[in-house]
């Protein structure tokens, strides 16, 4: 019996399922992006150095102890309402910033929304929050409370540019990235920016 | 019977000749995807801790990376959740100052004041031995850092 040739099976639609295989993985999987809280050390102080004096009433003391407890402003506290109780702290509003660095003297808080109390914060600019933690402090507990406190200031952050300029913050910050040569924008960010500074400082661990 | 017997035909062969296109085609893909890592674990993979406000890291090439974590082998190197590695060895919070300008090294100048220093440390690691990393970036100036945290609700 002679052989013949076997037909060829019509590849043709071989490319069409690669392709379907292909953009199944760019839609399905994520690029693993690296990502985390960042933060800004201060420099390195000059040997004499002396720490200027902070009135008690502008630092918010948060303290960790070994067992990821908090005590905050000698209150124990739960993580959960430390946003709330940093919020308080920092939109309080209660005297008059910090001098401009031109000589301009210190302005109240015509933003703020806290109760005006006398005995916490002047004003955000002034408004320090300390953190303080055990050597023995869990990381994953302190990076919980750090992302508290930058939960707080977004919070304002974005409500601030809301009334200002009717648009989020974190919407301000994204369309700035994309036009990094947008001289409005860049202002409005600064802006926002200087009315709530981030000063969350982090005290040498007790051991 | 001869023209049953045209139909009895063996199994055709399956035509690959696509088969390497489709082959480089994953390869092409996966090379474009995936980051290499350029240093093996020494340490567990960390279980990072979950964050809300989290940035991305840009400009991978001027981000240097220290893990904290617990040992894989606990026999040699003790242990405990506070094993730093720097580069691809077990080190000491004393020799991240020497880790950091040899990383300096390799970018041009003007990009060092960019350069982020990325801390993957597992959750359950002490504070104590980030405060020791943190004050030996601060000898070196390496002052932009960043706390490598998953996404998550931040419990």
């Amino acid at each position: 019996m002679a052989r013949r040739e076997n037909p060829e099976i019509n590849a043709g639609s071989m490319a069409d399922i690669a392709f379907l295989l292909l953009i199944f993985f760019l839609v399905t999987t994520t690029m693993n992006v690296d990502s985390g809280v960042s933060k800004k050390l201060s420099e390195k102080p000059p040997a004499d150095y002396v720490p200027p004096i902070i009135k008690e009433k502008n630092i918010f003391v948060v303290l960790i102890n070994r067992n990821n407890d908090l005590l905050v402003e000698e209150q124990p506290m739960d993580v959960k309402d430390l946003k709330e109780a940093a919020i308080k702290f920092i939109d309080n509003g209660g005297g008059i910033g910090t001098p401009g660095t031109d000589g301009t003297p210190g302005t109240p808080c015509d933003y703020c929304k806290g109760e005006r109390s006398e005995s916490s914060s002047d004003h955000p600019n002034k408004a320090i929050i300390s953190v303080q933690s055990d050597r023995g402090t869990e990381y994953g507990t302190y990076i919980q409370v750090q992302n508290e406190l930058l939960r707080a200031y977004s919070f304002l952050r974005n409500r601030l540019s809301n009334e200002r300029y009717g648009i989020s913050f974190d919407e301000l910050e994204e369309s700035y990235k994309d036009d990094r040569n947008n001289e409005d924008l860049k202002k409005k960010v600064e802006d926002i920016k200087k009315a709530y500074p981030q000063i969350i400082s982090d005290a040498e661990p007790t051991s | 019977m001869s023209k049953f017997r045209k139909k009895k035909k063996g199994m055709p062969a399956v035509n690959t000749a696509a088969l390497p296109d489709i082959v480089f085609m994953l390869l092409f893909f996966f090379m474009v995807t995936t980051t290499m890592r350029e240093t093996t674990l020494k340490i567990d993979n960390p279980v990072l801790p979950t964050a809300t406000e989290i940035k991305k890291l840009e400009h991978k090439s001027l981000v240097c990376t220290i893990y904290v974590g617990k040992s894989k082998d606990t026999g040699r190197d003790g242990e405990g959740y506070n094993k730093i590695q720097l580069n691809d060895k077990i080190s000491t919070a004393d020799q991240v100052p020497a880790f950091i300008i040899g990383a300096r090294e390799k970018v041009s100048e003007a990009e060092v004041p960019f350069m982020t220093t990325s801390i993957k440390a597992d959750k359950q690691s002490n504070v104590g031995t980030i405060t020791d990393i943190r004050l030996k970036l601060r000898d070196v100036n390496a002052l932009k850092i960043s706390y490598s945290a998953s996404p998550g609700a931040g419990n």
